[in-house]
């Protein structure tokens, strides 16, 4: 018994993270980074502005997936329902109840709070893959929740809605893309803010705590099931927000846009930007979204397949993902200060 | 009990009175009792199997015992879930460090004060002025305990990397920076080698003296406990054997009977 016991203690975490110091970009890197995606939707165009929003959305999607993997140890392939929750929210608001695009995003995020910390519930009781596959099982049925002919009246059943772009306000000289684009940019900073301000604060660190070992977390006061729920609900919540972006900027929602595979899109993404490394979560945004178009680039019939060789690539030389890069970069501009 | 071991009760710290937990058919503990008073340093030893261990996870509220009750300061603690002991004082090491690998020193420290903080998500995402009032409020504590502990040239070190002996001082102020009343310490001398287990009798008289808390130490390294330890219970069996002064447990026949064998068998 005592053994049993002296085991979970010692166990090796499952999942490997960076330390929070090195969680965040130096203030110098960050303004390089806001500032390119401040000017360049400038000089582009409207196509590639919309691409560059989705980069955006996902982006939020990933950074979301981290906080929960990252910050609190725990898996999730469910992340698709939550995104599919989040756009159905905003979409029904704004066709059936005529409500203000920038208001629909709060009311998802909150709702998927809720059921992001609902789920987290039965999920306590899980860890490991046993909670990845509770959380596919989530992913797999949401679709069809959406089909359901109950709902039709709202969703629009497999037909999906129509959402209507918005245009921008007081009069702006900007098309519908780029207000777009700058309306979803202040919002995900904004998110990447509270995000890094969480993880380092008290409630971050119990998430931590969590993921590294239970038992000695619990010890020091932290209500493990409280704060893996917690864990759960903004990660739920951040991807209902991305979601509702998402429905306004695709408009048009439909239950086979939101199925597993979106759910598998955002845990590469995750990996290939670092585990753990909330800036890296942009650009495994951008493996998500550019990486397939590349490889139907090279061979329009075998695109699956190249992707793939890419996706392997990508593991096998950077296994820690971008997270890799910045550290070696770190390292470099260090020795040449040094020198 | 006589009226002397009832009024000593009432002024205990901590009392483990008629403890016994049965794991099936195994009875772990039976009927264990002991006080502890504020201040002292109580060794708890026993040879492999004696159920120091269970004890010591009745304490922690890892196992629920089979009947009996645990007192701190009058106070049951066995209606108390495992993460609302540290709020009553209560605080631990483990016996092979059960630290947080991944993360500095400095922040294992300051997941210590969680139990002495509070915070909710939302302030703690805005960074309100409350919270950052907090935060340099704990950080000037963690770092008054890691100079204590003589660990500010590692604070920002990441602990998985330090030699053991460090690992175990990180540990000692994550508990510390809790402020118990109480300290549990598993096993602290395992794994160090004689020098080490110097240093650590030292630092643990230190910290009684210093801070006033009072020690529960579970340990094998009978050198340990018979140097450092003011009040020394013996286990055997679940059974407390005897208890007292260290001189007179290390004298008691049954726990030399215990330890080294009788002559009979």
């Amino acid at each position: 018994m005592s053994a049993a016991i002296e085991d979970v203690v010692t166990e090796a975490p499952a999942v490997e993270a960076v330390p929070k110091r090195a969680m965040t970009l130096g203030s110098g890197t960050s303004l390089v980074v806001v500032l390119l995606l401040l000017v360049v939707p400038l000089l582009v165009k409207n196509f590639i502005i919309f691409q560059m929003t989705m980069l955006l959305i996902y982006g939020l999607a990933v950074l979301a997936l981290n906080i929960l993997t990252g910050g609190s140890g725990q898996f999730s392939l469910g992340q698709s329902a939550f995104y599919a929750i989040g756009a159905y929210t905003s979409a029904i608001l704004m066709e059936h109840f005529d409500v203000n695009y920038a208001l629909t995003l709060p009311i998802a995020g909150v709702l998927c709070f809720g059921a992001g910390f609902l789920f987290g519930q039965p999920a306590l009781r899980l860890s490991g893959v046993y909670l990845a596959l509770a959380t596919f099982a989530l992913a797999t049925a949401m679709p069809q929740l959406l089909k359901l002919g109950y709902f039709e009246k709202w969703t629009g059943g497999v037909q999906g809605l129509v959402v209507t772009k918005p245009d921008a306000p007081f009069g702006l000289p900007m098309s519908q893309d780029m207000w777009l684009y700058y309306f979803t940019l202040v919002v995900t900073i904004a998110i990447y803010v509270f995000s890094v301000n969480l993880l380092r604060s008290r409630s971050g660190r119990a998430f931590m705590a969590i993921r590294d070992n239970e038992i000695a977390a619990s010890a020091m006061g932290v209500d493990v099931a409280l704060y893996k729920t917690l864990a759960f609900g903004v990660s739920a919540g951040i991807t209902g927000v991305a979601g509702g972006l998402g429905a306004i900027t695709v408009q048009f929602v439909a239950p086979d846009s939101y199925t597993i595979t979106l759910a598998i899109s955002l845990f590469l993404g995750m990996v290939v930007g670092g585990v753990g490394w909330l800036p890296g979560s942009i650009i495994g945004s951008a493996f998500i979204i550019f990486v397939p178009n590349i490889a139907e680039g090279i061979s329009k019939g075998l695109s699956g397949a190249v992707f793939g060789v890419l996706l392997f690539l990508v593991i096998y030389l950077v296994p820690h993902g971008a997270r890799q890069f910045a550290m070696v970069a770190h390292n470099l501009i260090g020795k040449v200060r040094r020198n | 009990m006589t009226q002397a071991q009832l009024a000593q009760g009432a002024e205990a710290l901590l009392s483990v009175r008629d403890v016994s937990v049965v794991f099936g058919g195994i009875v772990a503990l039976n009927g264990v009792s002991f006080d502890m008073r504020q201040g002292q340093i109580l060794g708890l030893i026993g040879p492999n199997g004696a159920g120091k261990t269970t004890l010591f996870n009745c304490l922690s509220r890892l196992y629920q015992p089979s009947s009996g009750d645990i007192l701190m300061e009058g106070q049951s603690i066995l209606k108390r879930p495992p993460h609302k002991i540290a709020e009553i004082g209560i605080g631990r090491t483990f016996q092979n460090v059960a630290l947080f690998a991944n993360l500095s020193v400095l922040d294992n420290v300051r997941i210590g004060t969680h139990a002495r903080t509070s915070s909710d998500i939302i302030s703690d995402s805005l960074r309100l002025a409350w919270v950052r009032r907090g935060e340099s409020a704990m950080n000037k504590r963690v770092h008054e305990i890691l100079g204590y502990l003589d660990l500010e040239d590692v604070a920002h070190t990441i602990v998985s990397g330090l030699p053991f002996g460090t690992q175990k001082r990180v540990e000692l102020a994550r508990a510390l920076a809790a402020d118990p009343k109480i300290l549990l310490l598993d096993e602290p001398a395992g794994g160090l080698n004689h020098e080490e287990v110097h240093v650590l009798g030292d630092l643990i008289r230190r910290i009684r003296d210093d801070r006033k808390i009072t020690v529960l130490l579970v340990e094998h390294h009978m050198g340990l406990v018979m140097s450092i330890a003011d009040h020394v219970v013996a286990l055997n069996f679940g059974r407390k054997l005897a208890e007292g002064t260290p001189t007179q447990v290390q004298s008691d026949p049954d726990v030399i009977k215990a330890y080294l064998g009788s002559k009979e068998q």
